[in-house]
């Protein structure tokens, strides 16, 4: 924690006017638009390639998160893959030759209540089955790893145990977007900030291009990674998406030495906590209960989650809220990204990680790509494919995803 | 916090309240009648609109009675308060 910042970036990317034509347009420069562009150049070799961004470069969501990545879900195609997620972060650093601060402090999610523990065991084992590192934890093991954690049984909901999962942590989440995208940028992809697609170009069934805000752009292909803002995008194409948008809150504290060694989540009480490495205390929030793109929320809920904070972390007591904020999540139903085709030709899809996306970014990007590049699922996200809502084959992960990210 | 104006008992702080989403989606008259694609567009699929919205709260902490509101969901400022039963009032500047 008491590492030295990285030094302050000089511009890592070309700000280029858009050409007129491309061979695939990602719409949205957060981190899985930018990861995904990446992928597409480096993997599948399509460089020609632009990332049309309405405002400026990982300005959403991605500057919004808590940071926290973990790969232990409890589904095989979920934990498949965060886990490749969590495979691809684990080398990034060098392979993007930026050190955007990826440590691997460990991910406790905390048990309240019986069912907790029951639920949390069996993703223990679910996890262990599927190759991936995790842990039940006692109460007495939970404090011997955060030793500021409240474990008294006098409490509302006294800590039970916990999931433990030592490869999870937390990045730097601005340098990871400017990672992906001045690499991105080095191999020719064009990131474009300030470009609102307002409408899509098509030709019958099939997409040709999209207008935008600084003129018509023709593509070969559109990938959507627009998170909150998918169902705008997706109605101006002529399909509907099954997800709601909703404000999710994040705040924190003001500067303190190093007092929390790794990051604690409980779904139950609402709150997940960490440090960052400036030493701000990080903390986020449940979603606001009703739809929303006003990337903001209710004080109530922060005063919620707090409240939940102090009880688990008394000597959070006298910590100062330095600022909140609010981002725009994009939920479905089974808790489960879409990734995937589209009713429409040539367009593609890439929604509905929900409140946490930021660990599935080098995963999203990995499979999105693979599947603008060869117009097929990869292994990893074809079951996250939008006909899963018709089929019934859903993937259940509010145990795992429901609330803390 | 949004300040909530029930019908029945007047304006309330919104942690009274549980939200209920969207407004005005029918039970399908004849389920055995659907199709897979329609059912998962039943059960799946609500409108996600920025701006306008027709949507249902439940005063749980008052009158325990369910009610529309029509509220923007950009500003977040309600637009509009209607009883459960009754059509969606026509308000300028909606969205799809």
């Amino acid at each position: 924690m008491a590492d030295a910042l990285p030094e302050h970036p000089d511009f890592l990317w070309r700000n280029p006017d858009p050409k007129p034509a491309y061979d695939v347009v990602i719409v949205g420069a957060g981190g899985h638009g930018l990861a995904t562009a990446y992928y597409l150049a480096k993997n599948h070799g399509i460089t020609n390639v632009a990332v049309l961004e309405r405002g400026w470069l990982a300005g959403g969501n991605m500057a919004r998160n808590t940071a926290i990545i973990r790969s232990n879900y409890l589904w095989d195609e979920t934990s498949a893959i965060y886990e490749h997620s969590m495979k691809l972060w684990e080398g990034l650093p060098t392979e993007l030759d930026y050190d955007f601060l990826f440590s691997q402090r460990g991910v406790m999610n905390l048990a309240h209540t019986l069912q907790d523990v029951r639920d949390s065991v069996r993703r223990v084992s679910a996890n262990q089955l599927n190759g991936i590192d995790a842990e039940w934890l006692d109460p007495q093991q939970v404090k011997d790893l955060c030793p500021i954690i409240n474990i008294s049984d006098n409490i509302r909901y006294p800590v039970l145990g916990a999931t433990y999962q030592p490869r999870g942590g937390i990045a730097k989440h601005d340098h990871v977007a400017w990672a992906f995208a001045r690499q991105a940028d080095a191999l020719g992809v064009d990131l474009i900030q300030n470009c609102e697609v307002t409408g899509f170009v098509k030709d019958g069934n099939r997409v040709v291009g999209v207008e935008t805000s600084r003129g018509r752009i023709a593509a070969g292909r559109v990938g959507l990674a627009a998170a909150g803002h998918s169902s705008v995008l997706a109605k101006l194409a002529g399909f509907d998406l099954p997800i709601q948008s909703h404000p999710l809150q994040a705040l924190v504290s003001e500067l303190h030495q190093p007092v929390h060694p790794t990051v604690v989540m409980s779904n139950h009480v609402h709150v997940y906590v960490s440090q960052a490495h400036k030493g701000e205390l990080v903390m986020g929030a449940g979603i606001d209960a009703y739809n929303g793109y006003g990337q903001r929320g209710g004080f109530h809920v922060i005063e919620h989650q707090m409240a939940a904070a102090v009880e688990l972390f008394p000597i959070f007591a006298r910590a100062h809220l330095l600022r909140t904020w609010g981002g725009i999540v994009d939920v479905t139903l089974d808790a489960s990204p879409i990734v995937g085709k589209t009713p429409v030709d040539d367009l593609y899809v890439n929604c509905g990680w929900g409140t946490g996306g930021f660990k599935g970014t080098p995963g999203s990007g990995w499979t999105f790509a693979h599947t603008i590049a060869t117009g097929e699922p990869h292994p990893l996200n074809a079951a996250f494919s939008l006909d899963r809502f018709v089929s019934g084959a859903l993937i259940d992960e509010h145990g795992a995803a429901g609330v803390a990210h | 916090m949004i300040l909530i104006d029930c019908p029945n008992c007047g304006p309330r702080d919104e942690v009274e309240y549980h939200y209920g989403g969207q407004a005005h989606v029918a039970y399908p008259e004849d389920p055995n009648a659907l199709s897979d694609e329609e059912w998962a567009r039943f059960l799946f699929y609500r409108a996600n609109s920025k701006g306008l919205f027709a949507e249902r709260w439940v005063h749980s902490g008052g009158c325990r009675k369910w009610f529309n509101v029509v509220r923007d969901t950009v500003t977040y400022r309600i637009e509009a308060v209607y009883g459960l039963d009754d059509p969606r009032p026509n308000l300028s500047g909606e969205s799809a």
